[in-house]
């Protein structure tokens, strides 16, 4: 296949932020996250959990809670004060609403999805009814005398317990009169301790609530009687579960799970187990069993523990058949519940998600730049060189360091939500949700110089994809409500932008762009619907791709044959030709033969696809743990060959080698591998971020001793 | 319900067999091949799913065979003997009987046996077993007699007990049939009289074994056409001595009583045996499939041209003589359920489909069903026994012995008792055992004289009962002071209230020692490390040491200057234990208990001081005999772990601290766990240290290999 020079980065000092809330929907199977930054990302889990959708973070808009709300229409509020509604087909934000409370720290929706509840700093409890285009503020439930940090409404909708410090209130939901508290014990092991926070409550349909505080206890709480019914002690640092019933406010049962809090709770929709997350980042699984095999009494009763994260749970979901985890470190971990799945398939693994399903990474090929998109800042990389020349493994001494060329930083308070650079390196483009940027860059020697091109026409405000051409001479955008715009750049500025004609009736937003190397076809994909090409010249639709059920993850067209290769989230690939509108031979011999097993078992989604220069039959594309070069001219790899052979076979010969040879050529040298392109014929360039370094950035977990406790 | 499919005929032309029948059927190596032996000179090796021979063998005119060819699962070779003592093997690739190893025995061979995991076994016409390697070793070798004159072996079989072999053989001798079992992990052969339970002499025609947990159940079709059941130990109290076994009727008239040939009987599962014979005395001979458990007749199939009465049956098949041809017959047994017996279980599925559910039940596939046929053969699925349903067929043996409890003598009530607990066990075997111990228990407060120690104890080791099916019996115990029973309920029961745990302490810490001397006490838990008290004085304090304890050690506090005086006092105490052997039994077996700390706490405060003084010397003792090893556990079969001593001591200590530190006796000791528990501190704190040290260490190296943010590497993609 060849030998390449990789240029191996891992100064891209990309750090996600960590997840504050997470929110099931049930009806689409979709799971909302949101993050410190205020980024909320939508991820289809019917989809093998791509993260479909992103909403851009903003400074100023930490977000304390998340839920679904009729039907599938998402709400967040946060420390701003404000509730907002998000727009999931235009990807922006509907409305924002001041909720004149203070910052809001919680927020449930009514089980039937028409009343929307909040929690705010200043003891309030307020109701808003939700109307088909807006939110209506309703009344406030009787004033608390801290801040509501938790809220859940009972199944009936009868009844709401709010979590505050030190206590938990029953009210009325109709008349929105408190009608029972239940203290919860500020002691832990005997001490008295700080405040005890209630972090969670879930109110369950026998009138049994549950709290999470921060003593470290689950704890059971009859609301009838406001008796404690049974108090789990669940982690060292800071959760208590206990488990109320709300009529009378007393306390069931007690669970202390940690001496650290007790940050987050989920029940199952069947109130037969519920999971609670814990601050020294150990996941709770409770379930509801009966005390002995002949009795029909139940009792929840602390059954698995989880660590699958070292800091912190701040939030978790519990999906019908998986627990969902997310917090400080900054992965989302969907763990299935082994006696809920039924057939072994991707539904059945573990998943830990810590990168975007996106490129942060552009890459200028000639000029051998790299620009990586921060949340607020763009740096600019020149690669350095070597003019040695080396075997398989080895480290090449260098002749010239890799130069940090720029940083870029974005005013404003709005996370950047795409980049680009030209080809040429000339150019660099980026945009927040109300900002665009357009900068063209100078080249003298070794110096630099940057200007911005100023007076940006109205309409571009936002961008959701930026693409130059392949001779940095148009830029492509794709903004919300689904326009798509061609800009001539010239020296110093632009001409005379043009729309491409929308597809009639479609509001859709396209995600993905990529256009081809002659500059004639553009293929734009949007999150759900399928991939549409245009011919640029005549800015027409030329042709639809045939609807797959699995969303786009990454899009590309081949030079000279402009075929477009399409990879979906199912890990299937397509390539399809433009110019005779139907898929390809080869796509239809693969599609024919199937996949190899292990190919389709990857669980990150391949985010960049492109070609080598010189050779037309190949095709690289990688996901987060592997790269891959496709050599369509070999035979596919069936489910009996090995398909990842990282090493030469040594002392065979080239007759066996040849045997055994198939188009898929792999390697996991790299990882993780956030971006990978083909620089030249011989020259590779693979962005890696290791996840230690990722680590070393992060708060110190809470430190647990090893010896003596 | 059973289901006996159509029956085919395994040869096309019949067999060269008299009336007898062929000589043996038996398994080969491979699934679904069998050697078929006529009485003649011939064995046939058949393929059964093709209906058709594989291989034919003969020995020479004149000659005879006089045992079914077997095979060597072991080898794969054949075995047959001709003329009572010339052994043959073969296999396969031999052609000629003539040309193949022989062996010219100095016995008369009887049968050889071979199932699958062992080597086959030759046994004699005179009761003499060996293994076949050892008989090929030396051939001319000595056999001796093991049977009597005029015994005459009747019926033999050869299974795995536990994955250990055991071969069972029946011989008879003027009517009187004995029953051998020899053992062959412990080379013991037992011996027992059946005795036949119904009144005029009847002939026993045939024979069949299952193997249970506890028993091999065997059952005897006799000549009256009953079916008998007898429950055979698989571990005999007394092997030596001939001992008796009482046959119980399973099943009246499965066959005709004035049948006099053509009977056999094989057991198919737990619930099933196929009958072979005719059902009326004018009837025509038929194979019927009888469920023991409900005791009904499951399915029957006519046989119009007569059979010899033999009967074989391997995995799904049942081999039987129709006329002159060897017939097959594959069938299927359901679990047997009560519906299924009545007739009216549903069938929803097609016939054709086998759609049993596959449970593994974890409780009866362990012993059962490896008797009579062979397991691995065997694809039915064995499910836990339904609750029985059935009406009792005679007043139920438990109501007799409770009945005997209220008023016999003691000695009637044991031999009672034993018979009882040898019959076989129903599902509500436990509830029984505790409603026996209540009735005794029951009748010794009325009568203060009466204490049934033996039946108890006998009771109480069954390993059925728990603490809530005979309340009462460790409260009796406790005010009889009778530590051997309270040893074995702590042992037994998983579910003694803490006060009750506790009472036990006090009696065992306050029980006078001679009186121990004379009671009977398990000593297993401590036998191993209670011997070499006198010589483990410096191993012991090298392993304090080693645990970063040292009582030498002094630069602590003023307090250790009184032990520095007597440092011999102090070797002495610590290594020598300050309970009796059987006293210490007795604690080991509280130590094993179950307990809750809440619960346990408020009774352990009740105990006296110079008690709780005493359990802590002997928990001291026991942590210290603990640290002579690096793995910090105590020799022995079942001793006390290291948590449970130090767990008994944590709570001896919260609950008696305040009297406790009163006392001078127990200064010296407090001492030295203080010191103890102080050193644990420092080394837990250096640990933690050290691990902090360590973090940062591997910090900086991680920090060294990260330093390369950008290299430029070779790759070969190949």
């Amino acid at each position: 296949m060849g030998e390449f020079n990789v240029h191996r980065v891992r100064f891209f000092n990309y750090v996600p932020s960590g997840i504050r809330c997470v929110a099931y929907n049930n009806q689409s199977n979709r799971l909302a996250v949101s993050r410190t930054d205020g980024t909320v990302e939508i991820y289809n889990l019917s989809a093998n959990y791509f993260q479909e959708k992103f909403f851009p973070g903003h400074e100023s808009r930490a977000t304390e809670a998340l839920c679904w709300a009729k039907g599938q229409r998402l709400f967040s509020a946060g420390l701003n004060g404000e509730i907002i509604e998000y727009d999931l087909q235009a990807l922006t934000i509907k409305y924002a609403v001041d909720a004149f409370g203070g910052p809001i720290w919680s927020m449930a929706a009514s089980p039937s999805g028409s009343q929307l509840l909040v929690g705010c700093e200043d003891g309030s409890v307020k109701l808003f009814q939700i109307t088909p285009d807006k939110i209506q503020f309703e009344r406030n439930f009787d004033r608390q005398k801290s801040r509501i940090l938790s809220l859940s409404w009972h199944p009936a909708g009868t009844h709401v317990a709010a979590g505050s410090i030190d206590y938990i209130s029953v009210f009325d939901s109709k008349s929105g009169s408190a009608i029972g508290k239940m203290l919860v014990d500020r002691q832990y092991m005997g001490v008295s301790k700080r405040k005890c926070i209630i972090w969670g409550v879930a109110f369950l349909s026998d009138g049994t609530v549950i709290s999470v505080d921060s003593a470290g206890k689950v704890q059971i709480w009859d609301s009838a009687t406001g008796t404690l019914m049974k108090n789990h002690l669940v982690s060292n640092a800071d959760v208590k579960v206990q488990i109320w019933d709300s009529a009378t406010g007393t306390l069931m049962k007690n669970h202390l799970v940690s001496n650290a809090d007790v940050q987050s709770i989920a029940v199952s929709p069947q109130e037969d187990s519920f999971v609670v997350g814990t601050a020294e980042g150990t996941v709770f699984h409770f379930q509801l069993v009966s005390v002995t095999s002949s009795s029909s009494e139940k009792q929840w009763v602390r059954t698995k523990p989880f660590q699958h994260h070292t800091h912190g749970v701040r939030a978790v979901a519990h999906s019908p058949t998986a627990l969902i985890s997310g917090g400080t470190d900054t992965h989302l971990v969907i763990r299935p519940l082994m006696e809920k799945v039924e057939v072994k398939n991707y539904d059945a693994a573990l998943r830990k998600i810590t990168f975007p399903h996106r490129r942060l990474v552009s890459c200028a090929k000639k000029k051998q730049l790299l620009l990586f998109q921060f949340a607020h800042h763009l740096e600019l990389w020149r690669l350095g060189s070597t003019v040695a020349t080396g075997k398989n493994g080895d480290t090449l001494p260098l002749s010239k360091n890799a130069d940090h060329l720029l940083h870029l930083k974005t005013k404003g308070p709005e996370n950047i939500i795409c980049s680009c650079i030209s080809p040429c390196g000339g150019w660099i483009a980026c945009s927040t949700a109300s900002r665009f940027f357009l900068y063209r860059l100078n080249y003298e020697h070794d110096n630099i110089s940057l200007q911005r091109v100023s007076k940006m026409p109205v309409f571009l405000r936002s961008a959701l994809q930026i693409l130059f051409s392949e001779d940095s001479t148009k830029l492509f955008v794709a903004s919300n409500q689904g326009s798509l715009r061609v800009i001539r750049l010239q020296e110093g500025g632009f001409t005379h932008p043009r729309a491409f004609q929308p597809q009639s009736g479609t509001v859709q937003s396209m995600c993905l762009l990529a256009v081809s190397p002659d500059g004639n076809w553009l293929a734009a994909s949007g999150s759900s619907a399928g991939v549409h090409v245009y011919n640029v010249k005549q800015l027409k639709l030329h042709c639809t791709v045939p609807a797959y059920n699995f969303p786009v993850t990454a899009l590309a067209i081949a030079p000279n044959t402009n075929n477009l290769v399409i990879a979906h989230s199912d890990q299937q690939v397509f390539e399809y030709s433009i110019p005779d509108k139907q898929y390809t031979e080869w796509s239809r011999t693969v599609q024919k033969q199937g996949f190899h097993h292990l190919w389709l078992q990857r669980d990150t989604p391949i985010t960049h696809i492109s070609f080598h220069p010189k050779r037309p039959m190949h095709i690289l594309l990688h996901d987060t743990y592997m790269f891959c070069l496709i050599d369509k001219s070999l035979p596919l790899p069936n489910d009996k060959t090995l398909l990842y052979n990282p090493l030469p076979p040594t002392n065979e010969s080239d007759v066996i080698r040849r045997r055994t040879a198939h188009a898929f050529k792999i390697s996991k040298k790299y990882k993780p591998l956030l971006f990978v392109d083909l620089l030249d014929e011989k020259t590779l360039v693979a962005v890696e971020r290791p996840l230690d370094d990722i680590v070393a950035q992060l708060p110190p977990p809470i430190k647990k001793k090893k010896f003596g406790t | 319900m059973a289901d006996l499919e159509e029956g085919f005929a395994l040869t096309a032309v019949p067999l060269g067999s008299g009336p007898d029948g062929p000589l043996g059927v038996e398994q080969s190596d491979k699934t679904d091949q069998f050697l078929v032996t006529d009485s003649g000179r011939t064995v046939i090796l058949y393929k059964v799913s093709d209906q058709k021979p594989l291989g034919s063998w003969s020995v020479k005119q004149g000659q005879i065979i006089t045992c079914p060819a077997v095979c060597n699962f072991q080898t794969g070779e054949y075995i047959i003997v001709h003329d009572n003592k010339v052994l043959r093997i073969w296999n396969n690739e031999d052609v000629n009987l003539d040309k193949v190893f022989k062996a010219t025995l100095s016995a008369e061979v009887y049968r050889i046996h071979s199932i699958q995991g062992t080597e086959p076994l030759v046994l004699f016409k005179e009761g003499a077993v060996r293994g076949l390697e050892a008989l090929l070793a030396e051939p001319q070798q000595k056999i001796e007699t093991v049977i009597s004159d005029e015994e005459v072996i009747k019926w033999t079989k050869f299974f795995m007990v536990f994955r250990h072999p055991v071969l069972i053989f029946i011989t008879e001798k003027h009517g009187n049939y004995f029953v051998y079992v020899q053992k062959f992990n412990s080379r013991i052969l037992s011996k027992y009289t059946l005795l036949l339970g119904q009144e005029e002499k009847c002939v026993i025609q045939s024979f069949s074994t299952s193997v249970g947990r506890k028993f091999i159940s065997l059952m005897s079709l006799s000549s009256d056409g009953c079916v008998y059941e007898t429950l055979i130990p698989i571990h005999p109290s007394e092997p030596e001595k001939n001992q008796r076994l009482v046959q119980s009727q399973l099943l009246k008239s499965v066959v005709s009583g004035s049948a006099r040939n053509g009977v056999a009987l094989a057991i198919l599962d737990q619930d099933h045996i196929a009958v072979l014979g005719a059902p009326l005395p004018a009837s025509k001979e038929c194979l019927s499939v009888w469920n023991t458990k409900f005791q009904t007749l499951q399915t029957s199939k006519e046989l119009p041209q007569g059979t010899s009465g033999q009967l074989w049956y391997y995995g799904e098949n049942l081999f039987m003589l129709h006329g002159k041809f060897l017939t097959v017959v594959p069938f299927k047994c359901e679990v047997s359920s009560l519906a299924g017996a009545l007739g009216k279980l549903k069938h929803s599925q097609d016939p054709g489909i086998h759609a049993t559910p596959h449970f593994v039940n974890w409780e009866t596939s362990q012993g059962c069903g490896l008797g009579s046929q062979n397991s691995e053969q065997s694809k039915r699925i064995l499910r836990r026994r339904k609750v029985e349903v059935s009406v009792q067929p005679e007043v139920p043996a438990s109501t007799q012995l409770l009945a005997t409890i209220q008023k016999d003598s003691e000695k009637h009530i044991e031999v009672e008792l034993r018979k009882f607990l040898a019959t076989k066990r129903t599902p509500d075997f436990h509830t029984i055992i505790g409603d026996v111990i209540i009735g005794l228990l029951g009748r010794c407060k009325a009568e203060p004289s009466f204490y049934p120690r033996n039946c108890l104890m006998q009771l109480v080791q069954t390993h059925v009962l728990s603490y809530s099916l005979c309340p009462g019996l460790m409260e009796f115990a406790l005010e009889k002071t009778d530590v051997q029973i309270l040893q074995l309920c702590l042992q037994q029961f998983p579910d003694i209230p803490e006060s009750v745990t506790c009472a036990c302490l006090k009696v065992f810490l306050s029980i006078g020692d001679d009186t121990l001397q004379d009671t009977d006490i398990n000593m297993e838990s401590v036998s191993d490390y209670m011997d070499p008290v006198q010589d483990g004085e410096m191993e012991g304090q090298t392993a304090f040491l080693q645990n970063g304890f040292s009582p030498e050690e002094d630069n602590c506090d003023s307090c250790a200057q009184k032990l520095k005086e007597k440092p011999q006092a102090t070797a002495d105490e610590s290594t020598s234990c300050p309970v009796t052997t059987k006293r210490a039994a007795l604690l080991n077996a509280v130590l094993h208990s179950a307990y809750s700390e809440t619960f346990l706490l408020p009774h352990l405060k009740d105990i006296p001081a110079q008690h709780s003084t005493l359990f802590l010397q002997y928990l001291y003792f026991l942590y210290l005999k603990c640290s002579e090893n690096a793995t910090m556990t105590l020799p022995g079969t079942h001793p006390p772990t290291l948590s449970q001593i130090m767990d008994w001591i944590c709570l001896l200590l919260d609950a008696n601290f305040t009297v406790v530190v009163m006392i001078p006796e127990a200064k010296r000791l407090l001492l030295s766990l203080y010191k103890f528990v102080k050193s644990q501190i420092s080394i837990c704190s250096e640990l933690n240290k050290i691990e902090v040290s360590f973090r940062e260490l591997q910090k900086l190296n991680q920090e060294k290999n990260n330093r390369e943010l950008y290299s430029i590497e070779v790759l070969e993609l190949f």
